[in-house]
């Protein structure tokens, strides 16, 4: 166990020492969700039935829960890019816990988000949107948040560990663009077709983004009699969606850390 | 005495499905020795040191490295070893010494001791100007050498090079060989495979030679080279007398002469230790030929590894590298 927490840090040092010399990459990540938070408020806002003011304040928690999505994309890359640069198997050949690496990753991405969530936060203020429900409702909020966050870097870094080549999980993050669209992280899904609307209220990303419009007591957090479980009980839902994907996909990825390649 | 191996391996396969990587490779490995695995691409090198290494599971045989079973006790393994290859890298978005400090805490190093064991290893291998530099710009030497440091973080009594200078200068290549020596002379183990028959010749007290997943042939490469025998080669004047100086070798030493008739040479395979250059040089001049050049060498290792090869279809050799 203390191998676990030692390595998981020395691992947890490495990606921090990455984003310090590749600042650029941080910045790049953070711009794009303020850059849409921009574009979807006001662009989007003028044309939507919804008054523009109402659309910014429930686009603001959909970008944050997008953002914490982005875990799949980031977990996949780092960890397609390790596998294909040798460092996974320079790892697996050293006497260490095997289980370090991936954790200190995905605890790495944990901090580097949620710093980077200040920036879209601090635009979203100035925009017009409020933490209506004070400290407890912002900290419920950001925890919510962060663990989906975690929960999808785990989902990455098994994707990534499987693809093994940085062109695939290039291709494949850029796939993860769109399953915010598929949610209601963006727009409200009860005018969705009805078929469309099952998948969207069951993708992970709406509960996660209803849960904090309700935790931050935003418009949006009230969902429709006929809504689907998890975005009926958003909070309940965003967590439980969490704990299954780590359930799921943590185990085989730390015994494909172990096994070492083919 | 009894040798101690560093490595030993009996009957080691490896299969992907159809493909056979590894078709039963033996490996004896003496303490504090240079071992050169010797083949072409394709040959099996990689995946021998990959399963050697625990990265990868043998299908069959088994392989003792440092005396631990690489398939039943991997983690005493890992403490034992050092892996330099281009699969186990260092990582380029780091500094050289960020990258030591790493990779030495994850060997077992704690705080002070971590920094001190990276700091050692780039003064040890010259890598102090460029130590706080990103990894990715430093040069292919450079980062080769950063690559070597790095497998010796856990103090490895066995260390495993996977072709450690494939595209390098002849700088950097020495360099490499220097520092290799360097460590085998304080007596770790050192397994390496290679493409370039210089490097085996060069480094390793055996070779190995391994085509097909199968060690064909081992030895010392001076015992590999008596193997093959020498090549007598001489020139002469005139095309006419090739025929004539051929004879006389052929004569002499039972094998089949080859003429080139652009350079007005004759070659022969020498087998017999008593036929000597000024042997040759005077039955040439009994049969009245005029010899302007003449010289007796031992072959190349690529005569060697050609030599085995061909013959692997007709008589495999049965010796494990010893």
């Amino acid at each position: 166990m203390s191998t676990l927490l030692y390595d998981g840090a020395a691992v947890l040092t490495r990606q921090l020492q990455k984003a310090r010399h590749a600042p650029a990459l941080l910045i790049l990540t953070q711009t794009m969700p303020i850059t849409m938070l921009l574009f979807f408020g006001y662009v989007f806002g003028s044309a939507l039935a919804m008054p523009g003011a109402e659309y910014r304040e429930f686009l603001v928690p959909g970008l944050l829960a997008a953002t914490a999505a982005n875990g799949l994309m980031a977990g996949m890359f780092t960890a397609a890019q390790d596998a294909h640069r040798g460092v996974t198997d320079r790892f697996r050949t050293l006497p260490m816990s095997r289980t370090a690496v991936p954790l200190g990753q995905t605890a790495a991405d944990l901090l580097t988000t949620g710093v980077s969530m200040v920036p879209l936060m601090l635009v979203g203020l100035a925009m017009g949107w409020r933490i209506e429900t004070g400290l407890p409702g912002a900290l419920g909020a950001l925890g919510v948040l962060l663990l989906f966050r975690f929960a999808t870097a785990w989902v990455g870094t098994y994707l990534g560990l499987l693809s093994r080549s940085e062109e695939a999980a290039g291709q494949l993050g850029g796939a993860t663009f769109v399953l915010p669209m598929l949610s209601s992280a963006y727009l409200p899904t009860a005018g969705l077709p009805g078929w469309l609307r099952t998948v969207a209220e069951w993708n992970p990303i709406s509960a996660v983004a209803t849960a904090v419009r309700e935790l931050c007591g935003n418009a949006g957090a009230r969902t429709a009699p006929d809504a689907a479980w998890p975005v009926a009980h958003p909070v309940a839902g965003a967590l439980l969606w969490s704990v299954v994907l780590l359930v799921v996909f943590v185990p085989p990825t730390t015994r494909r850390f172990g096994r070492g390649g083919a | 005495m009894t040798t101690t191996y560093a490595v030993l391996s009996e009957g080691l396969e490896k299969s992907y499905g159809r493909t056979h990587a590894l078709r039963g490779l033996d490996l004896a490995v003496p303490e504090g020795s240079v071992c050169g695995l010797l083949g072409p691409n394709g040959a099996g090198k990689t995946t021998a040191v990959r399963i050697l290494t625990t990265l990868t599971a043998p299908t069959g045989g088994r392989a003792l490295v440092a005396g631990h079973d690489v398939t039943r006790d991997p983690a005493a393994v890992r403490r034992a070893i050092g892996v330099t290859g281009q699969y186990a890298s260092v990582d380029g978005d780091l500094t050289g010494r960020e990258n030591l400090r790493l990779f030495a805490r994850l060997a077992g190093l704690r705080g002070s001791r971590a920094r001190s064991t990276a700091d050692g290893l780039i003064e040890r291998f010259g890598l102090g100007e460029a130590a706080d530099r990103v990894a990715s710009t430093w040069s292919g030497g450079m980062r080769r050498r950063l690559d070597l440091a790095a497998g010796l973080v856990t103090r490895p009594r066995v260390l495993f090079l996977d072709e450690p200078t494939t595209g390098l200068d002849p700088a950097a290549r020495e360099h490499i060989w220097t520092a290799v020596r360097a460590l085998s002379e304080e007596g770790t183990t050192v397994l390496l495979t290679t493409q370039y028959l210089e490097e085996a010749d060069r480094l390793a007290d055996d070779i190995a030679v391994v085509s097909e997943g199968r060690v064909l042939a081992g030895g010392a490469p001076a015992r590999l080279k008596a193997l093959i025998g020498s090549r007598a080669e001489v020139a002469v004047t005139a095309r006419e007398e090739l025929a004539g100086a051929a004879a006389v070798l052929d004569r002499l030493t039972g094998a089949r002469p080859v003429l080139d008739e652009e350079r007005l040479t004759v070659g022969v395979t020498v087998l017999d230790g008593g036929i000597t250059l000024p042997r040759i040089i005077r039955e040439l001049d009994t049969a009245g030929v005029p010899v302007t050049d003449a010289r007796l060498r031992p072959p190349t290792l690529d005569e060697v590894f050609l030599r085995v090869t061909r013959a692997r279809t007709a008589r495999p050799e049965q010796e494990p590298a010893a």
